[in-house]
């Protein structure tokens, strides 16, 4: 894996393009950064390299959204959640294919880069989900 | 209780908090700032105030930046330097603190601090949208998480950790609504049953209708002297005995906890620590509800109750005006509204109230401390400030 890609939440969607779960790791004092940070909160070090994450983890916590801003109101009522992932890393999105009774606190659930699509917002990022692999 | 005076307080003002048809933030602000005015008499604005902090949330609803001039300008005070602060929903209470640094310095005996939005002409998804601007754009926002969402999934993991219920927090919103009824300038002054509460359609699950603060036009503002020259306006000045600021991520995603505010727990520590004072101490609070649960929380993190109690200390009534630490007697932001940008100075504006017998209907007795929290985003910002009067 080249290190010459910024740590970048812009390079964090350039592979999640890709359908890679990327995270910066810093390499003075080993803390992983999902989303990348170009400066290590913990060391304040500069220097990190890509590892390769898993996009399997637990359902940490979620909601049901009924009132949306207007590029989602299409799409309500929605699930959204944080899912913790390895290494104790957590990320929010959206929960696809399940319904408000099989949302559970701990369920295991996948990342799916399937669904992603680019929009005609600002930026030019795909769009990830949740999924339950039944 | 000894802690030493940083800043007095010599007067405060606040406008009607509602829909306020046909006025802009910089007219609402006015009458706040008159009134303000009007209540310290043995003070020339003009010449006086020399520094004005400003808290304002969007330059979205009225297409209008750069407010903290427009404000000045229309309460009378050109010429006189204004700085905007903009921390989301605590934009007022990080005015406060920057008011606090201003007359601490010396480079300002007098400043006025306050907030102001302008909100109800915008429809829901309009201000849903301007607000979770104050949430993480690139995986918040991006995932189409609200800020009634973000603090959902907090409820939803302290119901799963804790067995809040739905029910506890709908009380909160019971008692908010009775405390506004009692304030002639809240937004809702009408009671609410607990039933209609709990029947209220849902926002984002667990969180209905009832369990969100309202969407509201207003403006407040107070007026803060250094200690020593606080007699010279006023012969019942409210000293500012404590204050603390506290940051965290942005993104909700990224914290430690998602069933307490660890920035709230900071600023809470430092302005204990600065006031020389306990939780146990404070007589009344006025705390940040922009949800029924994030009052819940509130208690915890304040320290007037332990980690997952929130629920079980309003069931309680402790909170209530007769109780041991009243609790948003305001109405809250739930029940008085929560113009954002306004919302921190007018918590001031109550506790000023308060401490000087001014009240009314929902006076607390005889109350000398009280505590003021303002939540920024998510919990990316708290401003916790502690308030004495000597009687």
């Amino acid at each position: 894996m080249s290190t010459q890609e910024p740590f970048s939440i812009e390079q964090f969607y350039k592979f999640l393009q890709q359908h890679k779960l990327m995270a910066g790791k810093c390499l003075k004092c080993g803390k992983i950064h999902l989303p990348p940070r170009p400066l290590c909160d913990n060391c304040l070090s500069q220097e990190f390299e890509w590892v390769s994450i898993s996009g399997k983890g637990k359902l940490l916590t979620y909601t049901i959204i009924n009132v949306a801003p207007e590029l989602f109101q299409a799409l309500t009522p929605y699930a959204v959640g944080i899912v913790q992932l390895e290494d104790g890393l957590k990320i929010p999105g959206m929960i696809q294919g399940v319904t408000q009774e099989q949302l559970k606190i701990g369920m295991e659930l996948t990342l799916d880069f399937g669904s992603c699509s680019t929009t005609k917002q600002w930026h030019q990022w795909p769009r990830y989900c949740f999924k339950c692999e039944a | 209780m000894n802690g030493k005076p940083l800043v007095s307080i010599v007067s405060a003002g606040m406008s009607r908090f509602g829909k306020l048809d046909g006025f802009l933030a910089r007219e609402i602000f006015a009458g706040a700032a008159k009134e303000a005015f009007s209540r310290c008499p043995k003070l020339d604005p003009k010449s006086d105030i020399k520094a004005v902090f400003i808290g304002h949330m969007g330059e979205a609803y009225e297409h209008q930046g750069h407010m903290g001039a427009a404000i000045a300008d229309w309460a009378g005070l050109k010429g006189v330097p204004v700085t905007r602060t903009e921390s989301a929903c605590a934009s007022s209470g990080a005015a406060l603190r920057a008011g606090i640094y201003a007359a601490m310095s010396g480079l300002a005996d007098v400043v006025l601090v306050g907030g102001v939005e302008k909100m109800t002409h915008r429809t829901t998804a309009e201000v849903t949208e301007y607000l979770a601007m104050a949430s993480d754009y690139p995986f918040e926002q991006w995932n189409g998480i609200t800020f009634p969402g973000l603090f959902a999934m907090m409820a939803t993991a302290h119901m799963h950790k804790y067995g809040t219920t739905e029910e506890q927090m709908a009380m909160v919103a019971v008692k908010n609504h009775y405390y506004g009824s009692l304030n002639p300038k809240a937004h809702m002054q009408k009671e609410v049953t607990l039933q209609a509460a709990m029947a209220s359609r849902y926002v984002a699950w667990p969180l209905k209708i009832y369990d969100c603060s309202l969407i509201t036009d207003g403006a407040s503002c107070i007026i803060l002297t250094k200690p020593e020259l606080a007699s010279k306006y006023t012969d019942a000045p409210v000293h500012i005995v404590g204050s603390g600021q506290a940051s965290d991520t942005i993104g909700l995603y990224e914290r430690q906890s998602l069933t307490s505010l660890n920035a709230t727990k900071l600023a809470a520590k430092a302005a204990y620590e600065m006031a020389n004072v306990k939780p146990q101490n404070i007589e009344l609070a006025e705390v940040h509800d922009c949800f029924t649960f994030a009052e819940l929380m509130a208690y915890e993190n304040l320290g007037f109750c332990p980690a997952g109690e929130g629920g079980k200390l309003v069931e309680s009534g402790e909170t209530r005006l007769e109780g041991r630490i009243p609790v948003n007697i305001s109405g809250g932001l739930k029940a008085k509204g929560h113009p954002v940008g306004a919302t921190g100075t007018a918590q001031a504006y109550e506790i000023y109230l308060q401490l000087t017998d001014q009240a009314g209907k929902r006076q607390v007795k005889d109350a000398k401390v009280g505590l003021t929290h303002n939540v920024g985003g998510s919990g990316a910002t708290a401003a916790v400030h502690i308030y004495r009067r000597d009687r």
